[in-house]
Parts: C-alpha cells; structure tokens; sequence
C-alpha cells in the first residue's frame, strides 16, 4: 500500500469528523503557534536590547566614581577622587585608548521663557559625541574653546527641547540653567529610551561650565573611554584600574573607590538573559505542544475503537498490520502536519500583531518555525504510534464480529 | 496448482485438505472445544453449503477456512500448501489472492464509494491500475450504475452485490459466504445466491454458511456440523 493511498485515506477519515479533527489539531496549532510566537518575543527583545547597547558606544569602558556595592554606585556625590585629569592619565597610559570623555551630570531646573524642567545637566567635552556615539542633530556641539572659556552654550536633546520649544527653532534662544543664562546652540538626534531611562532628557553644557559655573566641583561623575578593538578590551580594563590605583593612591588592601563597567560584559549579560528567557518562554510553549500530541493520541486511540470494523474488513481483504500500522500513523501525522501548518500561519500572524499593539520586537526566525514544525510532526509520529500499533495488532476476527 | 492425487481426482489435488483439526479457545480459565478434530476436502470448483445450529463450530470452520484463525490441532493444506504454519503476513498475502469473503452484515467500508470499497483488495495487492478491474468486478453483478453511490445509499442487496465484486475482483479461488442472505428478503435473497451459483459454474469454489434449508438447497454438497464435528457429508441433487 502506498503513502498516497494512505494519505487519501487519512483526509476522508479527517473530513469524516470535521469539528473533531480540528479540536484535535487545535492543541498542535496552539502548541506550534505559541513556540514560534514566543521564540520571536525572546528574539526580538535580544536584537532590541543588542541594539540599544551597542548604540551606547562598542568597545567601551565606563569609569564611573564610587565602588559598586551590590550592583549599585554607593555615596556616588561623596566620592570626589575622579577627575578631568584622571581622563587625560587614562589617555596617555592605557594602550589601545581612542577616545576618553569625562563628564560631570546633576539634576538640575532648566527654564525657557516660562516653561521650567526638571532634567539633567550633563557637562561633556568635544570627544562626547565620538565616544558615546550621540551627535548634534542641528546646530554645533561643544568645542575645545567652549571648554576653554567655560562658555555658557548649552545643546539640548529631544525630549526637552519638544518640552521647552513645542514649536519654533531652539538654536539662538536663550535658557536659565540653576539661574545662569545659556545660549542654545544645537539639539541633539533622538536615542530613544535605554530601559527605563530616557535618553533624549538631557541638557549638554561644556564640562569645564558645569564644574565651575553650575555646580562648583573640581570632579568628575564618570569617564568613557573608547578602545580600539574588543580584542584590547581585557588589557585595557586592567591597565586603567591600575593607573586610577596609583593616582589615588590606594594601598593593595584597599577597595577601588571607583567601578569600571565594561560595555561588552553588559551585552553579554543581557544576550544571557534574552537566550534564557527564549529558551524558557520557547521551553513552555513546547510543552503545549506535548499536551497537544497527547489530545492526537486520545483521539487515535477513540478512532481505533470507532473504526475496529473497518480494521478488521481491511484485514480479512489482505492487508497486512505494517499495512494497518502505516495507515493509522499516516493519519496521526497528517493530523499533527496540518495542525503544524496552521501553527506557523498562526505564529507568523501572531507575532506581527504583538509588535504592532504591544510594541515590541519581534524577530522571527527560520530556524524556530523550522524546528516547531518539525518538533510538530514528531509528536504527531510518537503519539500516533501507540494507538497505530494496537490497531495493527487487532485479531482480524474479533475485529469483524465488533459492533 | 496441479499435483498428484490423493483422495480426490486422479491428477487432481483437493483445494482444501483439512486433517483432524482442532480448535480450542481459552475463555477465563475453561477450555472450549470449538472443533473437534475435523476432517474435511473440498476440490475445486465445489458448491458446498455448511450448516449446523449456532456453536456447533461452523463459524470457527469458516474462519480456519478463510485463514483467519490458526488451528490449534491438525493440518490446513490449501492448493497444497500447509497454512497452517504459515506467518500473519503470508496468510495476509493468501486472504488477499486466493480468497474472497462475502459476510451476512456486508462489511463495506462507510463513507466509501461503491467502487473504492471493491478496488480495497487491490490496494493491498500493490497493483496500481486499480479502475478497470473494480469496474469490471461491479458490472458482473450488476452494479455499473452504482459505482460512485455510498454503501448508505444502496440497500441492502446492492450492498452485499458490492461485497461479492470485492470478493471477486482478484479472482480469487475460493469464496467464503457467511450466511450471505441473512440480513435479505427472499427475492433478494435468491439474487444473491444466483450470483454466486453462478460463480462456482466458472470454476471458483463456493463455501457457504446458512442455517436456511431454501439457501443451502442452492448448494451441491451439504455438510452437518454439531458440536464441533462433521456429523453429515453428502452431495445433493442430481
């Protein structure tokens, strides 16, 4: 007997019972669609997060001042040690080093006219816009002769120059920054928000401006320093750990009073939580998709029965039980395919409309949808295959008298 | 198959060649003796009738007969092969080719299309141009107007017609017909067995099973059972 017989078979016995047929695949369609929808959820939010870091900068070093104690910065504003010159050791003694910029932020009232925020003020200088990869949409950014002159210029970002000027070109206009008159001089391009924080609320004055005209202090808050290849990254770390040792003067039992945060470990760490969470989110969706196998082999097992007559007239005309066997597991299988079938349309459609209502990323991959339908047509294989074998191994006779 | 003769024609072996078979069922723990050491030859091209009252072993003859059951005692020669030690998937191959079964409740396949039902053996034969043979098969008896009708849509003695073209359509050797008319009214009836008079005319053997004298009358040999034995073998008629 040949597989298209088998099959045609298969599709009427299907047809026979519609609603149940389907209700059978259902748990498969489920399963299939959940896997993939799930997989692109996990996937998506890796490639966002993979994005959204590596748009902070690559290959990049923070320095920010204070130890970290249990994931955070601790007494971060008594910690006075980092300074502008720190940055300029780190230039001349790490290797690798292409870019350091050092910065000093607070929150701080910024006013226009009679529009006030409340955002941060963060004091850059010139190589800022190299180093963390965030650039003047319009106008200019800070020049060396702004941190020369202290001058008091200010580049606004998105979400606050939307806030100051709803309408109208920020550049040329005057802003009070904790009372002192600034001058608009560009606005930067839009980042969008990293977590919880938004990105583009930040007010940019020189470095020089902000520590002596603003915020009266001779440090700094945190160092960026880019380095040249990933490959450098490692050296590089451990040579500025150790000339920020030295130039602090810490003795070997003392903690670092500073934490360097490397970019490439904060990727790695969110690409693990991503992979976990696809793995866990996919894990559980395949689970469904056993449960959907097990509702295949009820019904096989309740369609044996059913069908112990036609069994056994099969039989008594010649068929063998590889013959029966093949038949009933053509059957299961075709269940499970259309069920699989459905599911990735299914899981397709569906991850298109979470990320249009839910705005989230969604990736899909052909490898999930791949593996779903294949993981689909296996259930449909070792669920079937029970109720197969108990068909095929019906006694011919008992199977006639069955009513 | 032609050989030697033993008991039947000289040069002609016996179709069926059953020595002192037994046939012992196991039910919850207590034997029951289904046959009791039966001896029976049927040459080709026979008409025989079986007949007995229920549990006198006729149904468990039939289905030795059919191979679909094994003896438990005794031989089976079938066109002088012994069945009886023959594996499922051979005696699957001889059901297929050598037999065709006809049974009282039709046993067609639901949902099927009278010509499907009858090309069934044929799939299971591997042969692939299935068509012209079923079609063929259902003209015999008949039926060229109903091949695409569902086995709901005929009555009953077009039913069992389809049965006898699926019986017939791998020209078997033998046919074995289970009280055939059971479920039939009388004209219908009486179709039927025309039909398979008819056959054992063209040489297949015929093995009916009935308990109505009228139908076993259409016969050319009866043969008694009771209580698991032969108890009357004869030819009838002229």
């Amino acid at each position: 007997m040949n597989l298209g017989v088998s099959f045609r078979i298969a599709l009427r016995a299907m047809a026979a019972n519609p609603l149940r047929s389907l209700l059978t695949a259902l748990g498969v369609i489920i399963g299939v669609g959940a896997v993939i929808a799930m997989v692109a959820i996990g996937q998506g939010a890796r490639a966002a997060v993979t994005e959204r870091v590596q748009s902070l900068g690559t290959n990049l070093l923070s320095v920010f001042a204070g130890a970290a104690q249990t994931g955070r910065i601790a007494r971060i504003d008594q910690v006075r040690t980092l300074t502008l010159e720190d940055a300029e050791a780190i230039r001349a003694e790490v290797p690798g080093v292409t870019g350091v910029s050092a910065e000093f932020s607070r929150q701080a009232q910024v006013v226009y006219l009679g529009e006030n925020v409340y955002t941060q003020v963060s004091g850059v200088t010139p190589e800022f816009q190299s180093v963390r990869n965030f650039k003047a949409a319009t106008g200019d950014f800070i020049t060396d002769a702004d941190i020369r002159s202290r001058a008091k210029v200010a580049l606004v970002g998105k979400t606050v120059a939307g806030k100051l000027f709803p309408e109208g070109d920020p550049i040329g206009q005057r802003i009070k920054i904790r009372g002192i008159t600034f001058t608009v001089v560009g606005v930067m391009e839009e980042k969008g928000s990293a977590g919880f924080s938004d990105r583009d609320d930040v007010v940019f004055v020189p470095l020089s401006t902000a520590q002596r005209r603003l915020f009266g202090v001779q440090h700094v808050r945190a160092i960026h320093v880019q380095i040249g290849s990933s490959e450098e990254m490692a050296a590089a770390q451990e040579a500025l750990r150790e000339v920020l040792r030295r130039r602090h003067r810490l003795s070997p039992t003392q903690d670092d009073d500073f934490t360097i945060r490397n970019q490439a470990d904060v990727l790695q760490a969110f690409t693990s939580v991503s992979q976990t969470m696809t793995v866990l989110l996919g894990g559980i969706a395949a689970v469904s998709l056993i449960v959907g196998g097990i509702g295949i082999m009820n019904i096989m097992l309740v369609s044996v029965t059913e069908r112990t007559r036609e069994i056994g007239i099969r039989k008594a005309v010649g068929a063998r039980r590889r013959d029966i066997l093949l038949q009933f597991l053509v059957e299961s299988v075709s269940l499970s395919v259309t069920g699989g079938v459905i599911g990735v349309g299914l899981g397709i459609v569906g991850s298109r409309l979470i990320s249009r209502f839910a705005g989230w990323t969604t990736v899909l991959s052909a490898q999930a949808i791949l593996m779903a339908f294949v993981f689909a047509v296996a259930v449909g294989v070792f669920f079937g295959l029970y109720p197969a074998q108990r068909a095929a191994r019906l006694d011919p006779i008992v199977a006639l008298r069955h009513e | 198959m032609i050989g030697a003769g033993r008991e039947g024609g000289p040069g002609v072996m016996p179709l069926i060649d059953m020595r002192g078979v037994d046939k012992v069922y196991r039910m919850d723990g207590v034997e029951v003796h289904a046959l009791r050491g039966i001896s029976l030859t049927v040459e080709p091209g026979e008409f025989v009738a079986i007949m007995g009252p229920s549990g006198s072993g006729k149904s468990t003859c039939m289905n030795i007969l059919g191979c679909l059951d094994r003896p438990t005692g005794g031989t089976y020669t079938l066109e002088g092969t012994d069945v009886t030690t023959l594996d499922d998937v051979s005696l699957a191959r001889i059901r297929n080719r050598r037999m065709g079964f006809v049974f009282q409740s039709y046993n067609l396949l639901p949902r099927t299309p009278a010509i499907e039902n009858v090309e069934l053996p044929m799939i299971y034969a591997g042969i692939h141009d299935r068509r012209s043979q079923a079609k063929a098969a259902l003209e015999s008896v008949g039926l060229e107007g109903r091949m695409w009708h569902l086995p709901t849509q005929l009555s009953g003695g077009e039913q069992q017609r389809v049965a006898i073209a699926r019986a017939l359509v791998m020209s078997p050797s033998i046919v074995l017909a289970d009280e055939p008319t059971g479920n039939l009214d009388t004209a219908t009836a009486s179709e039927i067995m025309a039909l398979l008079d008819r056959m054992s005319r063209r040489g297949i053997t015929v093995v009916l099973v009935t308990h109505e004298a009228d139908i076993a009358a259409r016969a050319r040999r009866h043969v008694l059972f009771r209580d698991g034995r032969i108890v009357h073998d004869a030819p009838v008629g002229p």
